[in-house]
């Protein structure tokens, strides 16, 4: 029997599927050779945010020409009632938002398809629209729960009173606009019909889920749905469920009776798949003079669609992050002409934390206390809300080892003191946190001949690693070298995986395959002749056991930032993070995902944002030449460390989620550099030359 | 996006049939094409009449092939030597993959970034003449302070060709009647009431050189630009100057401004304001000014009015 002399979880190992993706090799969605009859697929969206869509003529010389169907409500097949509008796609005439999915043109060439689909004619009646979110807005209204399953709303203590006696006080409101997911890889389906089976070669989070979700629309059992998904080319959350062109290819291929292509164009990212909603978070702090916080309030305005209720959770966060004797939390929405938003890299915590961390920024700025310190002062034993202790909360320790590894400690807490040439030069710091969570999933272990062993869960690797760290969990459990162990993933038909989405796939897919693992040896080392080679285990018994409160990662970052006192143009000389996110199971992949969440938080911070036109009832920036992430010139030094935190209340690999947190914070720290660097605050993300300029 | 028939220019004479137009580096008209926004039906391609060579002129100055590829003429000697703020210019827009495709003649003629005109589904008088011009309400914090009208406020994009007006540069043209010049700072008109006329080209007009005419001082010019990111994003304001300074006093100066209009705006009276003044901060700013009065910010344009006026002053401290 082999033996390991070290244990491959905690190993920076490269991606197993990388050699493929830079060949080329590695398949997404819509590459996958399905036969010489594939038809391609070109959406018609809606040129209206409101209205009725009565009739839709299609040009008979358009239709000649190689177009084998053109599907919209009048004709469109009924699927069976769906749990998520967005997914009822042609069944009514009704139009919701502008960008909708209002027709469908099949055709034999993808050319064929996108020259019809300009040509149709959209008999519309168009009603007025509203899309501009206000904290005055008269339809405001407080959901029951927020994002999954958040009471929307909580307060303890007298928090007016607070207000009314404390010596302190801070009363801001921060805004950030509506964000967009846009993963490289757009949404697509390659969709045909095996006899009454369906089989969906889609880009998206989660399989299971998506043979479920289009499955049920399509009256079958999500046995009879085969949904393949390989590789992902990013999904952000947008991935997260099934989306309209799964089932729009899935319909289109049962109409003409052939494999069906389906890739959204850049521009459809921008409406159909959903987005971050947008925010107006008013937060108010009351401290003693020694900077203990005697009150926290966060109050959230934020919208969804006429669709359905989509509420994110946007002071979750402030939850749980410091102590306070009097504290409430609130959410009000309001249902706009708007496309339903959805997940995006944190929801809830990462626009939250813009306002809390800014906020508390402020506060210590008005205490006269260095924004550490005052944080530090700050920190609860247990979590303020639920009263469940912390199973690990090293938030301090990173605070405290960030300051050092960054050099904080020298800092001028005056704004606008240092200048170098056309440039202020400022320094900022700010908290981070997500949740830790664990989904019910199953995986399977097979030995097969020379001791090599075949592990299948059906997840989905996003880019992440998360074949690769799945494979090294595996590989520990059975004791063997990774070479031994090949992983299978991205297919419905395998044991049932959870979502890769809440920074829980590792957890929730690594406790599964430890469990299968596990099973196969003990059974295996047992002499009796119950000795076999297969073993599955479905970790939702532990789980449902498990606590859920009193789980989270944390995190500080840190920002230099140079302001130019010409232009007003901002760049982040620095970013550095310091993580407490239990066992890193890989550096080189974990390292990846906190310093891409750091950059899409700068991005948010600096570039990120849709612009809306009320008039139009859109956004009008919708490709990345206009819609502006960081560039790599944006980037200059970005480093991301993290603690050895040892956590055995978790899962059995004491691990936490690391896909989110990066995002969570970064901003605020970019946000109270540029204060710290020009003495202007900008509580109106993101942070543009035009919002400075004025004011230095 | 509309089918389309593609040719390779036989000659500079060839000409373009009605709905025909000429492919150069095809990397803002196949965009427009893909997007619904263009649709030509034939391609007439004029990256093989052999445009693509920079030559130096009898009397001093330099011949720019209109297939000049951005690349190559942000790399050429006597460019970088003689005229930096082109070269700069050059290099502060787009890729280095898009440079090595765009060509001079169609880096000039690209056509204006405003959101609405680049989305074929909305209103847009440059689009879709008598539509509308949802921009003036809408989204235009990127778009036009200096020569607007009420039916286009645009912005022409190009970096390069702000450096251009600055240097005098003459277009060479060849069309159906012959040939003209045409100044760079003639060359693109203000919308307006008809917008969807970017410049004074005729149909089947040829582009088929840029001169640059001999200016000493030019050795000492620089561009600026100002952007919402460090790289790959188009200005949201910026300046080309080259300026001559003797004893303090400004003999010569050029001026030119980008992304403030719906052409690269040549600052001539900034120009005028500064011949013979003192080189100082106060000199410069007042220069600008005088450019500036005749500034008409919209809603949330108003920046680039102190914007532009910042870098007047700091681009000519720079130089002088
Ligand atoms: C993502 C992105 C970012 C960009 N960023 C910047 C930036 O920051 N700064 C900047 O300045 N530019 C930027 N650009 C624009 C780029 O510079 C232009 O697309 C390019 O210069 C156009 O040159 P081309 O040869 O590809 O033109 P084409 O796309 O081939 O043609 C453009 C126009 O010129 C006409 N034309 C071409 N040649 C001739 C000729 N000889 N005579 C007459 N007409 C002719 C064509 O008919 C067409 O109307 C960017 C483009 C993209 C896509
Ligand atoms: S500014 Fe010009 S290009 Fe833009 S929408 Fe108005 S008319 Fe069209």
């Amino acid at each position: 029997m082999t033996t390991t002399t070290e244990r491959a979880v905690g190993q920076p190992i490269e991606r197993i599927e990388g050699p493929d993706k830079v060949r080329g090799a590695a398949r997404y969605a819509a590459e996958y050779q399905v036969g010489d009859d594939l038809a391609y697929a070109w959406v018609a969206q809606s040129p209206v945010a409101s209205g009725t869509l009565n009739g839709v003529t299609v040009d008979p010389l358009v239709e000649a020409d190689d177009v084998l169907a053109v599907l919209w409500h009048g004709n469109a097949p009924r699927l069976a009632e769906a749990d998520d509008p967005e997914l009822a796609v042609l069944q009514s005439e009704r139009i919701s938002y502008r960008g909708q999915a209002l027709a469908l043109v099949v055709a034999r060439t993808f050319e064929a398809a996108r020259r019809a689909a300009a040509t149709l004619q959209l008999d519309i009646a168009e009603d007025p629209h509203d899309t501009v979110l206000r904290t005055d807005h008269p339809e405001l209204y407080a959901p029951e729960k927020v994002n999954p399953a958040f009471p929307a709303a909580t307060s303890s203590g007298d928090v007016d009173a607070a207000f009314e006696a404390a010596p302190v006080t801070v009363d801001v409101t921060y805004s950030t606009p509506a964000l967009h997911n846009s993963p490289m890889e757009p949404h697509a389906t390659t969709a045909l019909w095996a006899g009454d089976d369906l089989v969906l070669y889609d880009s998206n989070q989660h399989p299971p889920g998506i043979a479920a979700t289009v499955g049920a629309l399509f009256d079958l059992p999500p046995e009879r749905v085969h949904v393949i998904t390989e590789h992902v080319g990013g999904g952000f959350g947008s991935k997260g469920t099934a989306r309209p062109n799964a089932v729009l290819a899935a319909m289109a291929a049962k109409v003409t009776g052939r494999p069906v292509r389906l890739a959204l164009p850049r521009q459809a990212l921008f409406s159909m798949v959903g987005h971050r909603t947008p925010t107006i978070q008013r937060v108010r702090l009351a401290a003693a003079e020694d900077g203990r916080l005697t009150a926290i309030d966060h109050e959230v305005v934020e919208h969804s669609s006429r669709l359905f209720e989509f509420a994110e959770q946007t002071a979750v966060a402030t939850r749980h992050m410091y102590a306070a004797p009097n504290r409430r939390t609130g959410h009000q929405l309001v249902r706009l002409d708007m496309p339903t938003p959805r997940w995006m890299r944190a929801p809830g915590e990462a626009p939250g934390m813009v306002a809390l961390e800014c906020a508390m920024d402020e506060l210590a700025v008005a205490l006269s206390l260095d924004p550490i310190e005052l944080r530090v002062r700050n920190e609860p034993s247990v979590e303020p809300e639920s009263g469940v202790p912390f199973s690990s909360r090293h938030y301090v320790e990173c605070l405290r080892r960030g300051a050092d590894r960054f050099g904080w400690h020298d800092r001028d807490p005056r704004p606008r003191q240092r200048r170098e040439g056309d440039w202020w030069i400022g320094t900022g710091v700010a908290g981070a946190t997500y949740p830790t969570m664990a989904q019910p999933s199953t995986a399977r272990v097979r030995r097969l001949a020379a001791d090599s062993y075949e592990v299948s869960i059906a997840a989905a690797d996003l880019g992440t690693g998360a074949r690769t760290i799945l494979t090294q969990i595996a590989a520990d459990a059975l004791e063997v070298p990774v070479s031994q162990v090949r992983m299978r993933i991205g297919d419905s038909t395998l044991p049932k995986a959870s979502v890769a989405g809440g920074s829980s796939g590792s957890a929730s897919w690594g406790w599964a395959v430890t469990g299968a693992c596990r099973a196969l040896r003990s059974s295996s080392s047992s002499s009796s002749s119950s000795s076999s080679d297969e073993a599955t285990f479905d970790s939702s018994e532990l789980i449902e056991k498990q606590e859920k409160d009193g789980k989270h990662a944390f995190g500080a970052h840190f920002a230099e930032v140079r302001v130019d006192a010409v232009t007003g143009e901002v760049r982040v000389s620095r970013l550095f993070g310091m993580f407490a996110a239990g066992k890193i199971l890989n550096p080189r992949t974990a390292r990846s995902q906190f310093l891409g969440g750091m950059i899409m938080g700068m991005g948010m911070a600096l570039h990120e944002e849709s612009v809306l036109d009320p008039a139009m009832g859109t956004w009008v920036n919708h490709d990345l030449a206009e819609y502006h992430i960081p560039a790599h010139a944006d980037i200059e030094s970005i480093e991301a460390e993290w603690l050895d935190e040892q956590d055995d209340q978790l899962n059995p690999m004491g691990s936490k989620g690391i896909g989110e947190i990066g995002i969570v914070g970064s901003p605020a720290a970019i946000l109270n550099a540029i204060w710290h660097a020009t003495g202007v605050r900008i509580r109106d993300l993101p942070a543009r030359l035009d919002k400075i300029l004025p004011h230095i | 996006m509309k089918t389309f028939t593609y040719r390779t220019a036989a000659g500079v004479a060839d000409g373009l049939e009605p709905g025909a137009t000429f492919l150069g580096g095809g990397t803002n008209l196949v965009d427009l094409m893909k997007l619904g926004v263009a649709t030509p039906d034939v391609l007439v391609d004029v990256t093989r009449l052999g445009l693509d060579d920079v030559a130096e002129l009898p009397g001093g100055g330099l011949r720019i092939g209109a297939g000049v590829r951005n690349s190559d003429l942000a790399a050429d000697p006597r460019v970088r030597g003689q005229y930096p703020v082109l070269s700069q210019a050059l290099l502060a827009g787009a890729s280095g993959q898009l440079r090595n495709m765009a060509t001079t003649a169609g880096n000039l003629l690209q056509r204006t970034r405003c959101r609405y005109f680049m989305d074929a589904t909305m209103p847009c008088n440059k689009h879709d003449p008598g539509s509308g011009c949802p921009a003036v309400s809408g989204d235009h914090r990127n778009l036009a302070i200096l020569g607007a009208s009420p039916s286009c406020i645009a912005t022409h994009p190009s970096d390069m060709a702000v450096a251009l007006a600055a240097l005098d540069a003459v277009v060479r043209i060849s069309g159906p009647t012959g040939e003209r010049t045409v100044p760079v700072t003639e060359l693109h008109r203000l919308p307006g009431d008809t917008p969807e006329r970017d410049t004074v080209l005729e149909h089947g007009e040829l582009i088929t050189a840029v001169d640059l005419p001999p200016l000493e001082f030019a050795t000492r010019s620089t561009y600026r630009k100002v952007r919402d990111r460090a790289s790959y994003a188009f200005a949201v304001g910026s300046v080309a100057a080259a300026l001559q300074v003797t004893d303090g006093t400004v003999r010569d100066v050029r001026l030119a401004f980008g992304a403030v209009a719906h052409k690269p705006w040549r600052a001539s009276q900034a120009e005028e304001a500064l011949r013979g003044r003192p080189a100082t901060r106060e000199s410069f700013l007042a220069a600008a000014d005088a450019e500036l009065g005749a500034a008409r910010p919209l809603r949330d344009n108003t920046f680039k009015v102190a914007l532009i006026r910042n870098l007047v002053a700091s681009v000519l401290e720079g130089l002088s």
